[in-house]
């Protein structure tokens, strides 16, 4: 072992013994009914995911983040349950990301992004538990001087069949340390899993609802100042002049500190700093910016839909011969806003200087070893001085998904340094809901032609609309084009002999983001509702429209079809109700969606049942997939109901929950989920569980009225629902 | 000086008077299972009990609750094991968990008052906001509380 990897290795110690020792020196989570963990002695480490300890409790390293989506759990049943030990002894630790610097990757990327925690790394953590429980085995065949295959094990004992002796991991955990792990480390077949497929309890559960949970924005310790800070309100402005005597005299404040686009206030508790910084009068460079308004930006893409020349993605056939000699063509355009996140708990971060040269950082995050990267960066510390604490974090949908220049993070340790003491600096919910990076606004106009039989035969997409790469990764986008943001048009299941897609880029100066389910989440209402509208325009159930059209799409068809036996589609619904339907495939899964509305006085749909289908090919944690498919149907609704994020002068016009409204309770529907792995793949959840849902409401309103709702959201600002 | 009776204990706190009840109980005491959500008593994460009954502590001034009982998550039960908990262990209905302590604390309080609530009940009275859409579970959760 090298002198960087002891170091790491004695962190990890430091953190583990730290364990119930409060948010000081890091968060460790124990197991659901476990009481709070206390000093451990003689833990081994076996490989860098699973150490044994010699009272047979099992540590397993989670290098992804928790941020609701239940990955810690379903990361740590993969590991136990080729590790064969008890699932009762098994508690985890997030890794520090320095330690992925110092073990050269072993953790694999840590970005827990695109629904990606587990089927991007299920194939190595499954094999640190089988590697772990091979080399246990054989320490334990070696005391023993037998053969390693004369012995099993099971839960945490392993057994000598011969004799029938037995030794428990915690007994052998010292010397397999010694050992090197075994080349081959074949794994089990997901038919005989007992741990991993299981409905298994969150791990994070008893401490979630005790409140003992920790969070970014939790931790406290003497000597902690907390800031408030105002962005500039016009995206790409700079900070100009400010007041800072009008603020001189306000109780418990310490300091304000300016930086290039933002302003922030240190103070002794975060509501006085809050107070001092919406009463500092500031005065911002907007420039060109300042001028733009939602007007311009719907003008802008509508341009974009009537261009001429835009870079093609897809061209089977020949189109515009399809449609000219068509005897039935139907016409629609689609447009969707402008979204926030807007997770629960806000951007927030807190930066600890410390005398002996290094920086310990908190913040809520999808990707700590971004995190880790715009520390130092900011800071100018080499990364191995940096100290990232991965808490829970309160949602993150994509918000978190990196660090990027500019962003909480980097604010933070600026601020800290100017302060020079500790600072917990919090956006307001307004300062978060303004400064997001947004779902990016799309619009579509598509164009089918419809055979004597009603089906199409045709199919002409044009998508207008801001790529993500202008913000996340501007050097990518080749001639004007991003395939991502044309998903399910692109890669269409539907079998359409002649289909033509192609876009026109249509980027503004609002920062757009990857926000969960990203493109999917606009193409599916766009895709499935305009299929709706043809097999309206065919007089054909919207269903067996769909099954004539998935023939070559078998795991596709299969999903649907499920869904639909279970939402019994075709039998009658009470009087005033209607059923919509729709399809999805991405990130790796397929899914569908059956909607029960009735419609409301206003126009607005009240949503009975929504039925899903989600085949993600394994299911590791089937409990955790519901919640993540129930989750998903409260996220998408409140987008389709009242989701909006307008411009104004250049600068966002909601600020809140008053103004940018969530779905409550009362308006949440009954969720029916039913999950039919096929097996062979592995494919995300929380991301493509979504997608279908919106457009499965809209087809029942089409359903319900015959009038297509071609734009989001349903209702608009203000009105009663 | 104010002096607050937070979950059985008395605590003496020199803060403004105007300042709200969640950043003493946070940023004062250390306190930090009550969360901020927004500031402007629409989300309810900050959500706490007044002689029983759920508030939002992110808009009630320090000054209006030193004679009352102050209830915070902290002080619901000592192992995680009050009615409203174990609903909640047992339905799994925490994901991310950040707005769960308001949720909590605002369903406690409604079994007080009303130990058989309606759907309608329900919506009137649960207005926490969840982004991680936990609603079905919380229902669910309180049929089963009603029904013990």
């Amino acid at each position: 072992m090298n002198e960087i990897a002891k170091l790491a290795r004695r962190d990890f110690l430091r953190v583990s013994t730290a364990a119930g020792g409060g948010l000081m020196l890091g968060f460790h989570i124990p197991a659901a009914g476990a009481a709070p963990s206390k000093e451990v002695p003689n833990n081994q480490e076996i490989n860098a995911w699973v150490v044994i300890n010699s009272d047979d409790s099992v540590l397993i390293r989670v290098a992804h983040s928790e941020m609701g989506q239940g990955a810690m759990t379903g990361l740590a049943q993969l590991v136990a349950e080729e590790l064969d030990c008890d699932w009762d002894n098994v508690r985890t630790e997030f890794v520090d990301p320095r330690l992925n610097i110092t073990r050269n990757k072993v953790y694999g990327g840590m970005a827990t992004v695109g629904s990606r925690a587990i089927r991007s790394s299920q194939e190595y953590v499954r094999k640190a538990g089988a590697s772990a429980r091979i080399m246990l085995v054989s320490a334990a065949a070696k005391r023993w001087k037998v053969s390693a295959t004369e012995c099993t094990a099971k839960a945490g004992v392993i057994t000598h069949t011969g004799s029938g002796r037995t030794l428990t991991y915690g007994a052998v955990a010292e010397a397999p340390a010694k050992n090197d792990p075994p080349k081959d480390v074949p794994l089990k077949d997901p038919a005989t899993w007992t741990i991993a497929g299981q409905p298994k309890k969150r791990l994070d559960m008893h401490d979630k609802v005790m409140g003992k949970a920790p969070y970014a924005i939790d931790v406290h310790f003497d000597g902690l100042l907390y800031a408030a800070i105002a962005n500039s309100p016009v995206f790409g402005g700079t900070l100009k002049s400010y007041d800072e005597a009008a603020i001189k005299n306000a109780k418990g404040v310490r300091k304000v500190v300016p930086l290039k686009d933002a302003v922030a206030v240190v103070a002794d508790s975060y509501w006085e700093a809050q107070n001092a910084v919406r009463a500092l009068p500031v005065v911002w460079n907007t420039g060109a910016n300042g001028k733009v308004s939602s007007d311009t930006i719907a003008k802008f893409l509508d341009e974009g839909l009537a261009m001429k020349d835009v870079p093609v993605a897809r061209n089977d056939g020949d189109v515009d011969k399809a449609l000219s000699t068509a005897t039935k063509v139907i016409t629609a355009e689609y447009r969707v806003p402008y979204l926030a996140h807007a997770t629960m708990e806000p951007m927030n971060c807190t930066a600890r200087f410390n005398t002996d040269g290094t920086l310990d950082v908190w913040a809520p995050t999808q990707n700590a070893e971004a995190v880790l990267n715009a520390a130092a960066r900011v800071s100018g510390l080499d990364p191995l001085k940096v100290t990232v604490h991965l808490t829970y974090s309160g949602g993150g949908f994509g918000r978190r998904g990196g660090a990027a220049p500019g962003d909480y993070v980097d604010q933070a340790v600026l601020i800290a340094k100017a302060a020079g003491a500790p600072v917990k600096m919090i956006w307001s919910r307004e300062e978060d809901i303004q400064h997001d990076l947004y779902r990016p606004i799309s619009s579509a106009k598509m164009t089918a032609a419809l055979d004597t039989a009603g089906m199409p035969v045709a199919w002409n997409t044009r998508i207008s609309g801001h790529t993500i790469l202008a913000t996340a990764n501007p050097s990518a986008i080749k001639n004007n084009m991003d395939v991502g943001f044309l998903v399910l048009f692109a890669d269409n299941s539907y079998d359409v002999a002649n289909i033509k897609v192609d876009y026109a880029m249509r980027n503004t100066h609002v920062p757009v983001g990857y926000w969960r389910s990203v493109n999917h989440s606009q193409n599916a209402y766009f895709r499935e509702c305009f299929v709706d509208e043809l097999a309206h325009a065919a007089g054909q159930d919207p269903y067996e429209y769909r099954r004539k059209l998935l023939q070559k799409a078998p795991k596709q068809l299969a999903v649907l079809e499920a869904c639909a036996t279970k939402a019994e589609w075709g039998k009658p619904l009470p009087a005033g109700q209607f059923r919509g339907i729709a399809q999805i495939d991405g990130y790796g899964s397929y899914a569908a969606a059956v909607a029960e509305i009735s419609m409301n006085a206003d126009g607005s749909p009240h949503v009975h049942r929504i039925i899903q289908a989600i085949d993600p090919g394994y299911a590791v944690n089937p409990d955790s997939i519901k919640a993540q498919m129930e989750g998903s149907v409260a996220w998408t609704l409140s987008a389709a109901l009242y989701g909006k994020i307008s411009i104004k002068d250049g600068h966002v016009e909601q600020g809140n929950f008053d103004s940018y409204r969530m779905l409550l309770m009362g308006h949440m529907p009954k969720v029916e989920t039913v999950i039919v792995p096929s097996g062979g793949f592995w494919g995300g959840i929380g991301e493509p569980g979504g997608p279908a849902v919106v457009p499965a409401v809209i087809n029942a309103m089409l359903a319900a009225t015959g009038k297509p709702t071609r734009s989001l959201p349903i209702m608009q600002r203000g009105a009663s629902a | 000086m104010i002096t607050l009776h937070i979950n059985g204990q008395d605590h003496a706190v020199d803060v403004d008077p105007e300042m709200p009840l969640l950043w003493v109980l946070r940023d004062k005491l250390g306190m930090m299972g009550t969360k901020f959500g927004c500031g402007i008593a629409q989300c309810g994460a900050c959500t706490v009990q007044l002689d029983g009954i759920a508030v939002r502590s992110c808009v009630t001034p320090v000054s209006a609750v030193d004679e009352r009982v102050i209830t915070t998550i902290e002080g619901l039960s000592p192992n995680g094991d009050s009615k409203v908990q174990a609903a909640w262990v047992a339905h799994q209905v925490p994901q991310c968990g950040y707005c769960q302590s308001g949720m909590i604390m605002a369903v406690d309080a409604l079994l007080k008052t009303t130990p058989k609530p309606t759907d309608a009940e329900i919506d009137a009275a649960i207005t926490n906001i969840c982004r991680c859409g936990t609603y079905a579970r919380v229902r669910e959760a309180i049929h089963d509380l009603a029904q013990a």
